[in-house]
């Protein structure tokens, strides 16, 4: 029978909550309030990077505009709450009053548009095969944020500013925490099993029955509610919302999560997530400390583009000696819904 | 039809379909041989551009005593830059492309992202280069003459004649020399060519010289007519190339030279109207022929055997 | 006996080259019906046809009396007619078990929204098809393997793995792609009491090609030779094996199998 683990999931996430938590309270102060927003986003891209695994890793296929998902998450969201805003003040106890619920609202309304737009995309796009798709959704990605560049009513060029700092640590747990029960739920049930024989073979799956242009889009659409999910609380941390957050590079960054990580493992994602996130922020800080290099005339600073350096020559090498990433195909026991009897 | 159809316009838009062709072509052979779209490719336009700049002062610094800024440096530069071009193409290929080819095709789809980050990343770091742009040099004095209605410059006609050139020598290379049979033979079928006699490598790695050096003629004609080159440049244009080889008819040389002409007109054409137009017609046109006419104009149906 | 699946005036072009010419057959159900010919004579292609990967460039389809021309592969395999290929397409990172689920997968009733919340309705239907799965994967001998990944199996049990996953779409006509290709013959002897079992108990009609002749004899009922998309012979295997047409484009080709 399936064991079904998520119990054992649940007491993890609420322990890691806990840990944190405690530690960053200001009367114990280990963590500072820079390394909390520093594991927040860590949460964040696993929100992302894991919904990109789904549509590259779980069904095969190859997105790479999934930030403009997440710009649309971000911005539809950041709209709500900025107008909420701008409303006068409600009576006290009316359910327009808490803040909570709008920014949950404004969330999950974001992920709704993301959504949208994912099977606005998605349906006539997955029909390509994978050279093309991948071109058609870079393509789309860098379509919306041209878009939301020029339009001045979410502050074009300058970005979406005063977004409210909604996004708490424990928010941000939580949504984390249902994305990887949705995801995982997903595949360790039929319809999940459908989508990782399209992976297998495509053709093959059609004719076991499998509707695969359905599936195709549902994933995509999911990745993209998750993607939306993780651009409004991304917004909702930082305060603003800004083009160039969701452009190809970013788009490039959560790629290498996914295959850092192991395709089609969301245990991967995770740990690649954090991974990365922790160490783009390492090599930040770090490089106030560096010493300036001077070669001749020329004085080499090692600036915040190298660490990109670092990351292109780091998902090259991961090509060419170890395509499975991190953890493979496989997922940690935790993740795993136990099948055998 | 008044402005929209000027003289201006048209030399305009084969001024800009030159450069996209020089870069499709490149996108064209490479996917044609290897079944490839090397994302990197507009970066080696870009490193072209640079390529150029460098060239041009090594040039300028060395033999200034015996050349002045003038049609013989411009040749100079020219060969420079395909050089550069070929040479960082033929690298990329050797480095991240040729283990990969034979392992599945997504991983080197994603090894071409990587090269292409690694180019735009490496020069935006590199202080000597740095992110800034950088205003190109005149390599040779700029000449306005006028044509009825349309202000031409030299720079025209060395882009159209320089693409001109380049494309009938590969026309002639492909379609009348041994060599091209063999890189066609390669093309179609990697094995019966290997089984022929043919180096096989040899071919794939000679079609990224000079797709590469393509790319890099490209740069410098770029860097001459529209004069700031900066590390981002090659994303758009490489972008709006691929999609003009698509147009056509990716893997078939003719249809990437028509399909570059093609979009150069009309997105010189949409700019008229609208500038984020202008940006974004091409991906209106990918869009369009992926869901219309995916193999392209020119382009045949393969049928794959199941 | 009625026809089952009833193709009249097939023809398929490739651009210019014409791979199925004017084809017309029955498969009458509950037999076991075999297609055979020269390599390249078109007998893959009118697999293709059949279940919709291609669309005949002339003709019809008709499946238990309905039209089933042009229509898209997945909706052919939910009416009926299920198919292996030639090339094993396995799903190979994926477990036996899971390969046969897949094909189970259609019948599932439980939407998205259950299956996400685990709600008592999708635990059930889960149960039910793996013990389904598990039931094809004993019967073919596949159940020390069951939990393996499909990739790792020998050849012989990956074969046997691809006709499961045909039956476990719970088909009415299946056509088998040359299964005993590569087979020594002990398995191909096992191959043609499974066909036959296949038939009988799971009343299943089978359509195959083979080029195996000891197994087309032993197992057909009816067999039509074709060669180069054309009909030659059709019939009873042990007069159509002594037909001058079918030793001519055989043995007259330097043909294979005989």
């Amino acid at each position: 029978m399936d064991k079904f683990n998520l119990p054992r999931l649940l007491i993890t996430t609420v322990a890691f909550w806990l840990i944190v938590t405690l530690l960053s309270l200001d009367s114990v102060n280990i963590l500072n309030g820079y390394v909390l927003v520093v594991i927040e986003r860590c949460l964040i891209f696993v929100i992302l990077a894991s919904s990109l695994n789904l549509v590259n890793g779980i069904i095969g296929q190859f997105s790479m505009g999934h930030m403009g998902f997440a710009a649309v998450g971000a911005y539809v969201s950041g709209t709500i709450t900025t107008l909420w805003l701008k409303l006068p003040p409600p009576d006290p106890g009316v359910w327009i009053s808490f803040p909570i619920l709008i920014f949950m609202g404004a969330i999950i309304v974001g992920g709704v548009f993301a959504a949208g737009v994912g099977l606005l995309i998605g349906f006539p796009s997955l029909r390509l095969k994978g050279d093309y798709l991948a071109i058609v959704t870079l393509g789309f990605g860098e379509i919306i944020r041209t878009i939301l560049n020029n339009i001045d009513y979410v502050g074009g060029p300058r970005g979406l500013l005063g977004i409210p700092k909604f996004s708490s640590f424990t928010i941000i747990c939580l949504f984390a925490l249902l994305v990887i029960v949705l995801l995982r739920n997903l595949v360790h049930c039929s319809h999940g099993r459908a989508m990782l024989s399209i992976r297998e073979n495509e053709l093959a799956s059609e004719l076991c029955g499998v509707d695969t242009t359905r599936y195709k889009v549902m994933g995509f659409v999911i990745g993209a509610f998750c993607a939306g999910i993780g651009g409004g609380l991304l917004a909702h941390l930082l305060t603003l919302a800004h083009p160039t957050q969701f452009g190809f590079m970013p788009s490039a960054l959560v790629l290498i999560m996914v295959y850092a990580g192991g395709m089609g493992s969301i245990t991967g994602s995770i740990v690649a997530a954090f991974t990365l996130t922790i160490l783009s922020e390492g090599l930040r800080s770090a490089i106030d400390y560096i010493p300036v290099f001077k070669i001749g005339a020329m004085t080499i600073r090692i600036g915040t583009e190298w660490v990109m350096v670092v990351y292109a020559v780091l998902l090259i090498l991961i090509m060419l000696y170890r395509t499975e990433g991190i953890m493979g195909m496989r997922e940690a026991k935790l993740l795993i819904i136990e099948d055998k009897q | 039809m008044g402005t929209y159809f000027s003289l201006q316009q048209i030399i305009n838009g084969l001024q800009l379909g030159s450069i996209y062709a020089l870069i499709a072509l490149g996108y064209t052979m490479v996917y044609g041989i290897v079944r490839l779209i090397n994302f990197a490719h507009g970066d080696f336009f870009m490193f072209g551009a640079y390529a150029s700049y460098g060239a041009f002062f090594m040039f300028n610094t060395l033999l200034s005593s015996y050349i002045a800024p003038g049609n013989l440096l411009l040749v100079f530069v020219l060969i420079g830059a395909m050089a550069a071009g070929a040479c960082v193409a033929m690298l990329s290929n050797r480095i991240a492309y040729r283990r990969l080819r034979y392992k599945s095709k997504l991983s080197t789809l994603v090894a071409a992202i990587g090269v292409s980050m690694f180019l735009e990343y490496f020069f935006s770091a590199f202080p000597a280069i740095g992110p800034s742009p950088r205003g190109f040099p005149e390599v040779l004095p700029k000449v306005m003459w006028k044509i009825g209605s349309a202000q031409v410059s030299n720079y025209v006609v060395i882009d159209l004649v320089v693409a001109a050139a380049l494309m009938t020598g590969l026309t002639l290379l492909v379609q009348k020399t041994s060599l091209g049979r063999a890189m066609r033979a390669v093309s179609q079928d990697k094995d019966a060519a290997k089984l022929m006699g043919i180096n096989v490598e040899g071919i794939i790695s000679f079609t990224f010289l000079i797709g590469g050096a393509f790319a890099g003629a490209a740069g410098l004609l770029a860097g001459l007519t529209y004069p700031r080159i900066m590390p981002y440049m090659g994303i758009m244009p490489g972008l709006k190339a691929f999609i003009s080889a698509v147009l056509g008819g990716i893997g078939n040389i003719p249809g990437a030279m028509l399909g570059a002409y093609i979009m150069g007109m009309v997105e010189t054409t949409a700019n008229i109207y609208n500038s984020l137009l202008g940006e974004g017609i091409a991906f209106v046109i990918l869009i369009i022929v992926l869901l219309v006419r995916p193999t392209g104009i020119l382009g045949e149906k393969t049928a794959d055997k199941i | 006996m009625s026809k089952l699946l009833s193709v009249q005036g097939m023809s398929h072009y490739f651009g210019g080259l014409k791979a199925v010419s004017d084809f017309t057959f029955d498969v009458p159900e509950g037999v076991i019906y075999g297609l055979i010919g020269p390599n390249g004579s078109g007998k893959t292609t009118t697999f293709n046809l059949i279940t919709g990967i291609y669309t005949p460039t002339q003709g019809r389809i008709y499946f238990d009396g309905k039209e089933i021309t042009g229509r898209k592969p997945f909706r052919i395999v939910q009416g009926g007619i299920a198919r292996t290929f030639q090339n094993l397409r396995i799903f190979g990172n994926l477990t036996v078990l899971d390969n046969i689920r897949v094909a189970r997968h259609y019948s599932v009733k439980s939407g998205l929204f259950s299956s996400l919340c685990r709600l008592p309705r999708f635990k059930q239907e889960e149960r039910e098809v793996r013990e389904e799965a598990m039931r094809l994967i004993r019967l073919m001998n596949l159940e020390t393997r069951a939990h393996d990944q499909a990739k790792n199996l020998p050849y012989g049990d990956l074969r046997r793995l691809e006709i499961a996953r045909a039956m476990a779409t719970k088909p009415r006509l299946v056509l088998l792609d040359e299964p005993a290709a590569g087979m020594n013959p002990r398995e191909t002897e096992n191959l043609m009491a499974l066909i036959r079992r296949v038939r009988d108990e799971f009343k299943i009609t089978v359509l195959l090609i083979e080029h195996h002749m000891k197994l087309v004899m032993n197992v057909c009922e009816r067999v039509k030779v074709i060669d180069f998309g054309e009909t030659i012979a059709e019939g009873d295997p042990r007069i159509v094996a002594n037909d001058p047409k079918v030793l001519e484009a055989y043995l007259g080709r330097g043909g294979a199998g005989c």
